[in-house]
């Protein structure tokens, strides 16, 4: 295949202790390296991941049957706010920006990220701000409870949580800023020769969007938390009626935020599925310039269609119309996307190890989160749905067995790469039934249960709701149980796993997918320091 | 092979003829840190795109607080129906020609903000009016503390296009209201409904909700 024959080069001016990483513990509080941050990015969503699921168990448990079993419902309240903050600010969002920053650098040829100081910074202020909303907990009157979306009037009730809650959300805005400037300016400045914007491959380019997307909107959140912040110690009335204003205004400017939030999850998710969908298909992406123009035309629509959350607000005929259109839009892209990874295994010769596997009941599962969307972007029978368990289903359909599981299959995909070790397939296929049987357990009853009428965030419920959520709960206790497998995978794997050897490409073929396949197994601490040489394609 | 060779190759290979597929060499990956000192250019480049992306977040920031004074410019065009700002100004007395065929039912309702500290009740809750005729309706407030208090009532109506054709001649909640310790009062409010109500409304309810602001006041 190559040209020209490989070999190490050594420039004489360098020592020999700038080889490797420093030396000790304090090597991961002050590394640029971008594998190291990445990993630290990736551990502390799996740590989050845990945090978050034990508060889902909590949740589950109490739900389990009518009546008051273990909490008080103001922690319970508490539970479902925190569960979502942790989950979406500290587990997705990481996960996400830890494998942008793993990957984005040896996907297009590039020695480190653009700014790697800044790049450190992101990820402790991120660490600041969890610690900062999960000390919350322990303080008088005890953490949030109006919900993650923090409407006023109901979230200026909080004690002493409310400030530092805010205070959180300002520094979690500000590390996921800073990430996402740091990853647009990689990919713009950083990429080797040749390789152009519609070369890239897709997870960078679904990266890209989502930078920008979290450039507008971020900001934009950290403005609305500063008016809560000033309407309650400041005597502001940006949301207090007494003084002019009015909370309606706190969820139009919460969702122009909101909405593109959800997208900077799901995303980078489609990107890593349409990475990984090739490989095992063994084919190329169907549609590789569609996907692109899919996820810039997903990107522009999710800025126009926030009040679609807002439905039984007291819109006007003409505004419930127009989002309700607009929202149906987003379907468009969404299943060029859909019929594009379908397209690419088609006639593929397919294989099914863990990744794929994830990445097929995402193909699956996410469709089904996207038509349960679909009928809520029906602003009449919105109206039935709003602030029920049918939404609370729809928005776990489209999270956890869309952007979680293929957060799973990028760790079962990567891993190899990144720890030379090969992980062990019959426990990886063993979680991945248990997780995607049991994730349908748990979250498809509650469908039944929000067209029922079952509220969300209640600790207490009607009896005939109970057969349901019994159900639901025993689904979310295996779906729990079994994660930690995947866990017992991470740490196997680091510690040797199979103790197979694995070869640079790792899966058969991967190196026509991705530069990242053409470095060794393990990676070494710096690749790419000049960049790739290209050379014409003389081979198949 | 250093990094000048490198780039005469990646050159050579660009510049030469049109490349159908990116292939690249896998011959650099165990650089060492020393190896690569970002070049000049790309720094440069670097330090522009940050700082514009800089700025557009803090536009961002701005962004989200130009929503507020925009939410409401908005509010007023004609087809969205929020309760209008009129709803709160006196509008002044006109004669209207009064259409006794038509019954409209007005509803009124109380209710204090969180527990703010009074006494509040409309006299009549429910009157039938024929548009174009005035009305004047007393509800009455009083202060159960033995401070002063100073406090606002804010009207919201059901349906909220109807507010448009509420007219108020006079209102106690045009203004803040001072209260003396366990001072009660009698409050007129006078209204007329504007004859050119769409047909579709029969009834509207009137919500007035009591918030104390005496804490705000003072700090102003």
């Amino acid at each position: 295949m190559s040209a020209v024959t490989a070999e190490h080069a050594h420039d004489d001016h360098h020592d020999d202790h700038a080889h490797g990483p420093e030396k000790g513990w304090l090597r991961w509080i002050v590394t640029t390296n971008h594998k190291d941050i990445g990993t630290m990015y990736l551990l502390f969503a799996l740590a989050m991941f845990f945090v978050g699921g034990a508060m889902a168990m909590i949740i589950r448990a109490e739900l389990f049957e009518p009546g008051l079993q273990f909490v008080d419902p103001q922690f319970f309240n508490s539970m479902t706010t925190m569960h979502a903050l942790v989950m979406v600010f500290g587990a997705v969002m990481p996960a996400f920006v830890g494998l942008a920053n793993w990957m984005i650098p040896m996907m297009i040829g590039a020695p480190d990220m653009a700014l790697p100081r800044m790049n450190n910074m992101s990820f402790w202020m991120l660490v600041a701000g969890i610690l900062l909303i999960a000390s919350t907990l322990f303080m008088e009157g005890g953490a949030p409870a109006g919900g993650w979306t923090l409407y006023p009037p109901l979230v200026l009730q909080t004690g002493k949580a409310l400030p530092f809650a805010i205070f959180a959300v300002h520094l979690l805005g500000v590390s996921s800023i800073m990430g996402a400037i740091n990853i647009i300016a990689t990919i713009l400045n950083m990429r080797a020769p040749a390789m152009t914007l519609m070369k890239m491959p897709l997870f960078v380019w679904t990266w890209l969007i989502t930078g920008f997307l979290l450039i507008a909107i971020m900001p934009v959140f950290a403005g609305s938390v500063t008016m809560l912040l000033t309407d309650k110690f400041f005597h502001t009335s940006f949301f207090d009626a007494a003084g002019g204003g009015d909370p309606v205004l706190y969820q139009h400017i919460f969702w122009f935020f909101g909405h593109p939030e959800v997208y900077v999850m799901i995303l980078p998710t489609f990107g890593v599925a349409s990475t990984i969908i090739p490989v095992f298909a063994r084919k190329p992406l169907f549609g590789y310039s569609s996907m692109v123009y899919a996820t810039a035309a997903i990107a522009f629509l999710s800025f126009i269609v926030w009040a679609h959350h807002m439905f039984t607000v007291g819109l006007p005929i003409a505004g419930e119309l127009y989002f309700m259109y607009a929202t149906m839009l987003i379907a468009i892209p969404t299943g060029v996307k859909v019929f594009n990874w379908t397209a690419t295994m088609w006639k593929g010769s397919m294989t099914f190890e863990t990744p794929m596997l994830f990445s097929i009941a995402f193909v699956v599962l996410f469709t089904l989160g996207g038509f349960t969307g679909l009928m809520m972007s029906i602003a009449p029978v919105d109206f039935q749905y709003h602030d029920t368990y049918f939404i609370v289903a729809h928005f776990h359909y489209t999270l956890v067995p869309a952007s979680v599981f293929i957060l799973m299959a990028a760790g079962y995909y990567w891993m190899p790469k990144w720890t030379g070790h090969m992980y062990n397939e019959k426990i990886g296929q063993l979680h991945f039934w248990l997780s995607a049987i049991s994730v349908n357990i748990l979250f498809f009853p509650q469908h039944f249960l929000g067209l029922a009428g079952m509220p969300r965030r209640i600790p207490d419920y009607a009896i005939q709701f109970a057969d349901w959520n019994m159900i639901s709960s025993i689904g979310g206790f295996i779906f729990g149980a079994s994660q930690l497998l995947f866990l017992w995978i991470v740490i196997d794997t680091i510690k040797g796993g199979t103790g197979e050897k694995v070869s640079d490409e790792v899966w058969e073929d991967a190196h026509k997918h991705g530069l990242e396949w053409t470095l060794p197994s393990p990676v070494p601490y710096h690749t790419f320091s000049t960049p790739p040489t290209v050379i014409p394609c003389d081979h198949d | 092979m250093n990094r000048v060779e490198n780039d005469e190759k990646n050159k050579k290979y660009l510049n030469g003829s049109r490349i159908d597929c990116v292939c690249y060499d896998d011959l650099r990956y165990g650089g060492f840190a020393s190896d690569f000192t970002m070049n000049n250019e790309v720094a440069v480049k670097n330090k522009k795109l940050v700082r514009n992306l800089a700025i557009v977040a803090v536009a961002m920031f701005g962004f989200g607080y130009a929503l507020v004074p925009l939410y409401d410019v908005l509010c007023e065009w004609k087809w969205i129906e929020r309760d209008r700002p009129d709803a709160i100004k006196a509008i002044p007395e006109t004669a209207y020609e009064i259409d006794v065929n038509r019954n409209i039912k007005i509803e009124f309702l109380t209710t204090l903000n969180e527990n703010t500290p009074m006494i509040f009740r409309a006299e009549q809750t429910q009157i039938t009016v024929h548009p174009g005729e005035y009305h004047t309706v007393n509800f009455y407030a009083e202060n159960k503390t033995d401070k002063p208090m100073i406090a606002r009532a804010i009207p919201s109506f059901s349906p909220a296009l109807t507010s448009t054709y509420f007219e108020k001649v006079e209102c106690f909640c045009f203004s803040e209201q001072t209260f003396a310790p366990h001072e009660g009062k009698t409050m007129p409010m006078r209204f007329v409904i504007n004859p050119a109500l769409p047909y579709d409304y029969q009834t509207i309810t009137l919500s007035y909700t009591f918030f104390d602001n005496t804490q705000n006041a003072v700090k102003k």
